[in-house]
């Protein structure tokens, strides 16, 4: 009989992931028992303090919610609201805040992308320890980011939390003369994305697949970024209004952050791969082409190659930001009249981590009565935690410091934002 | 060209520390100098000192001394003790932004780093009163010091 042996693998405080949070991982005699991604970042009650506050403040209201992906909430908030008023944004002023939401990918992708995770693969312990060794990595992640920081300030007034979003449109359309400001930037940043696709197609990945429900958003002919009905890779086909009969959370002692899974059970993920399996096609060429340079396929079941697929959506964004540059026509007004009546709204749209759903409900005079708000990292805490079962379990005969960082590898496949989750990381590992 | 570079945010009390001491030296000197007010983004950091013969970066530190206590750094010759001037898990605190600018060669020939030591962090709140005064002193001291440099003395 085998010497019953207990390990427990534990990181208090997770590096290079947004926010804070923890994990634990306890092994019983070559067995994993339990998995506890733990988000200890406080809750921050920000659908409570919703209540009473004008429609037209939600969006930048939510937008505090992350520094990171300010837009996305924006974007969320204010499809909600339209839709409730029975209003819908097109034209060129949807085209703009497309624009701004690419800035957003673009700038959370390149940080992520090279910052963040690739270290994990180059096997440095940092970004900065990297910059040491490849200094071209790092200098053309600053040329990426900055460009889509650009974008942001040019389109959405300022980098950090823009303010330039307003239920109706946009406070003020820019010039041409200033978007194209930011062509020259955007150009050299689709060059870099490109090798960003040859180089992490180029790192060694953890053979690791999953069977998980892949949940995103859809629209025909479109990437999902600012609007769709939610489709899954297993026949899922609903309208944003329906999503709260679909998929249910509920808390888990471990964690500040609510845990979703589908109603009746089943869990699911949001993120680049479900968009990259259920709208490769909807890829702007370059970007189809890129993925297809390096043998990158539709669907990807691989979490670690989420990498690459990050890099094949900074292709798309960048080359997307760029044809919505080339069409763009100033609008006679920047945004138009909105009228509050009585109700509940639902949106959605894609934050660089996956499907963010707002649900507002006001009175006839706009003021908000309940909210709830469901990002993405909260949605894919159980596929993670399945995925640390799953790697720990094929890796037991690591030690335990390489299991830790394949640990937080894992985690960091999900660019989760812990700071927006919480209403996240530590490692831990327990071996018995 | 100098670049003076305070760091921190406005509405996070001694936090401000940085951009208190970056406005007082700007309302003392004329010309010559650069002085910027910045949110620590790395990028924004590395940007600030590139193309620099020196900057000085100002920012609020937390490692437990009377608050007002002035520390001063020489950040061209070694690295910051990176545990003083980390305030966010989410960024890249000024240590390690000035250690990616040393590591891709953007770090300018001198660089000097003050941090005022801080007490309270909690948002909405103003300096604390050892804190302002540190600060004013400070952009008095940075001004003088500054001119000189600009002058070639």
């Amino acid at each position: 009989m085998p010497e019953r042996r207990t390990k427990t693998i534990k990181t208090d405080v997770l590096a290079r992931v947004e926010g804070e949070g923890a994990m634990r991982v306890r092994i019983e005699s070559g067995r994993v028992t339990e998995v506890q991604l733990r988000i200890y970042e406080p809750p921050r009650f920000f659908e409570a303090f919703l209540r009473g506050r004008d429609f037209t403040e939600a969006l930048d209201i939510t937008s505090r919610i992350c520094g990171i992906c300010p837009i996305a909430y924006q974007m969320s908030a204010v499809t909600a609201m339209e839709s409730l008023c029975g209003v819908e944004v097109g034209g060129q002023l949807r085209a703009l805040r497309r624009l701004l939401y690419c800035g957003e990918w673009i700038e959370s992708h390149a940080l992520h992308v090279f910052m963040l995770h690739a270290p994990d693969f180059l096997g440095f312990e940092s970004a900065v320890a990297m910059a040491r060794e490849h200094p071209t990595i790092v200098t053309d992640a600053l040329a990426l980011k900055k460009a889509g920081n650009e974008v942001m300030r040019v389109v959405g007034g300022r980098e950090v939390h823009p303010i330039n979003v307003r239920v109706g449109g946009v406070h003020r359309a820019p010039r041409k003369a200033e978007l194209a400001t930011l062509v020259a930037g955007l150009e050299r940043a689709r060059e870099i994305a490109l090798g960003a696709v040859r180089l992490t197609a180029s790192f060694d990945f953890p053979d690791y697949d999953q069977d998980i429900e892949l949940v995103a958003l859809a629209q025909p002919g479109e990437y999902p970024i600012d609007r769709g009905r939610i489709i899954s890779s297993t026949g899922l086909d609903i309208a944003p209004e329906e999503y709260e009969s679909r998929f249910v959370e509920q808390h888990v002692p471990w964690s500040h952050a609510l845990h979703s899974q589908r109603t009746g059970g089943g869990n699911y993920l949001v993120g680049p791969l479900a968009r990259f399996a259920t709208s490769f096609a909807a890829l702007t060429p370059l970007a189809r082409e890129a993925a297809a340079d390096v043998g990158l396929r539709a669907p990807e079941r691989n979490p670690f190659r989420s990498i690459v697929v990050r890099a094949v959506e900074l292709v798309h964004a960048v080359d997307e930001a760029l044809e919505l540059i080339a069409a763009y026509e100033e609008p006679d007004a920047p945004a138009i009249e909105v009228e509050p009546r009585a109700g509940v709204g639902h949106g959605a749209t894609e934050a660089p981590r996956g499907l963010l759903y707002h649900r507002y409900e006001i009175d006839a005079d706009g003021t908000i009565l309940a909210a709830n708000i469901v990002p993405p990292t909260s949605q894919n805490q159980i596929a993670i935690e399945a995925d640390l079962r799953g790697v720990v379990e094929r890796s037991l005969e690591l030690p335990d410091e390489q299991l830790s960082r394949l640990c937080e590898q894992t985690i960091r496949n999900y660019d989760p934002c812990i700071s927006c989750a919480t209403h996240f990381l530590t490692l831990e590992v327990e071996r018995c | 060209m100098l670049r003076l570079i305070g760091v921190g945010n406005r509405w996070r009390g001694d936090d401000a520390a940085g951009l208190v001491v970056a406005a007082g030296v700007r309302a003392r000197l004329r010309g010559g100098i650069a002085v910027i007010e910045d949110r620590c983004e790395p990028l924004e950091l590395i940007e600030a000192c590139e193309g620099a013969q020196a900057a000085w970066l100002v920012d609020a530190v937390c490692s437990g001394a009377p608050p007002g206590t002035l520390h001063r750094f020489d950040a061209a010759e070694r690295a910051l003790p990176a545990g003083l001037f980390r305030v966010s898990t989410h960024r890249l605190g000024v240590a390690d932004a000035l250690e990616l600018a040393r590591a891709l060669g953007r770090l300018p020939p001198r660089v000097v780093v003050y941090g005022i030591e801080g007490s309270r962090f909690a948002p909405g709140r103003p300096l604390s009163p050892a804190v302002a005064a540190a600060a004013e002193r400070l952009a008095g001291a940075l001004s003088t010091e500054l001119a000189a440099c600009a002058a070639g003395r």
